[in-house]
């Protein structure tokens, strides 16, 4: 089996945002996701800060400590971009003005909860950020992560065992491994790494999969 | 005659008093009004309510006045960062409170307060533990969490220029929470890189008008020396 590194996960989300999509890139992971976005398509970048249409880091030596993105990164400004303040930049997020979202996460459950704030470990400091206004805002919710944790477990669970950022708000799940839908009526298997079969996802994964209608999934 | 200058950051704050609830604008870096917060180290007032999105990076700012064992509560949505340790050593200690709200809340908190709005419903955290204990209800087909407006006694905020109706200007993203946190405080003082004659400032181009705004203090900005 061919894992997804963490650039192929990014190019696989990258490759399902359509021209003209407004899009928030939550910090970490996601943030890769600007790298590959195709160059044929006019995408919006957005972020919590009050910016739309990020561009490109900015060169060495030209950075500038009031243009930054949410993880605090310099960044630099396309032609049309604007700058907003910050009820501003959550009224696009909860009012459902932004087509996409990308989050991290440390699990998913078959119902589309999403955990990714806290680990709930008594001597963790909770930090939540702008991921609980996403989770409810963005009319797509994808999460990008690692299908399986260190020690082998599946992060796609039957039911969080970490505090919710969100109920019932993933849409798609892109990992190292696959490609799954979230739906009403459970998880579709839209993408499948080469050399890894359904009943090997289904055994990893532990939670109950359906094969997509147009899934490769062998 | 109106005239919001005022000559240096230690004037501007000689009035706050302990036990004050102070908004801190700025995201990061981005729009932190460095000087008057050394400013409010220097003035001393203690069992301060700090209001910001995040509980200090590295050393100096807001990090500094928390080390100094000045603020009692931090509201705020991400204090868990890399250079937090100020606050993260304090914390574990037991020795500063956490109010942990999620960024559009804390920034719909603080607009409300500014805007008269007693309290509003927000989707955002509903069915999590930063709901528990909070009033829900259902409108249509979505649940949402009543949630309060963040007063303020000072805000101390970051903007670019100023004319002496406090007027502002703000630059690219140092803007955040700059203009919700004006109009939440009583008393919100503004440190601007320039502040220019009555008439400069385009009114089309003015971000948050003078009325939100009781003192403007200029602050050269530093030659970053490489």
């Amino acid at each position: 089996m061919k894992k997804l590194d963490r650039n192929q996960i990014a190019a696989r989300v990258a490759r399902d945002i359509p021209d003209g999509a407004y899009v928030n890139l939550g910090i970490g992971l996601p943030t890769l996701v600007a790298d590959h976005l195709p160059k044929d398509r006019e995408i919006v970048l957005h972020s919590e800060n009050g910016v739309l249409g990020i561009g490109p880091r900015p060169a060495k030596g030209m950075e500038d400590e009031d243009l930054i993105n949410a993880g605090k990164e310099p960044v630099t400004m396309l032609k049309g971009g604007s700058f907003f303040h910050h009820a501003d930049s959550f009224g696009m997020i909860r009012g459902r003005h932004l087509d996409y979202c990308v989050l991290g996460a440390f699990q998913v459950s078959v119902a589309g909860d999403l955990a990714s704030w806290h680990t709930g470990a008594p001597d963790a400091i909770p930090a939540v950020g702008g991921a609980m206004d996403l989770a409810v805002g963005a009319k797509n919710v994808l999460v990008m992560m690692e299908h399986l944790t260190k020690d082998g477990k599946s992060k796609i669970v039957e039911r969080c065992t970490y505090p919710l950022t969100g109920a019932r708000c993933v849409n798609r799940i892109y990992t190292d491994l696959a490609v799954i839908d979230v739906k009403a009526d459970g998880l579709h298997v839209v993408d499948i790494v080469e050399g890894l079969g359904f009943e090997d996802l289904q055994q990893l994964s532990g939670v109950p999969l359906k094969r997509a209608a147009a899934s490769k999934a062998a | 005659m109106i005239n919001k200058v005022v000559a240096s950051p230690e004037a501007a704050l000689a009035d706050v008093p302990d036990g004050a609830t102070i908004m801190i604008g700025g995201f990061g870096n981005a729009g932190m009004p460095s000087a008057l917060i050394d400013a409010l180290i220097a003035q001393g007032a203690r069992d301060l309510t700090v209001v910001n999105n995040n509980a200090g990076n590295a050393d100096a700012g807001l990090a500094a006045l928390i080390a100094a064992k000045r603020v009692r509560k931090v509201l705020c949505s991400f204090p868990r960062q890399a250079d937090s340790w100020h606050f993260d050593k304090l914390y574990r200690a037991g020795e500063i409170e956490l109010e942990l709200v999620p960024q559009g809340t804390l920034a719909e908190r603080i607009r409300a307060a500014g805007a008269g709005i007693g309290a509003f419903y927000t989707p955002t955290a509903f069915g999590t533990r930063l709901a528990e204990g909070k009033e829900t209800r259902r409108f249509g087909d979505r649940d949402y969490v009543l949630e309060t407006p963040i007063y303020a006694d000072y805000a101390l905020i970051k903007a670019d220029r100023a004319d002496r109706w406090g007027n502002l200007t703000y630059r690219m993203t140092a803007r955040n929470f700059g203009p919700i946190m004006a109009a939440a405080a009583r008393c919100t003082v503004v440190q601007v890189r320039e502040t220019v004659a009555l008439g400069e400032l385009d009114p089309e181009e003015v971000v948050t008008p003078g009325i939100f705004v009781k003192r403007v203090v200029r602050i050269a900005p530093l030659r970053k020396v490489a």
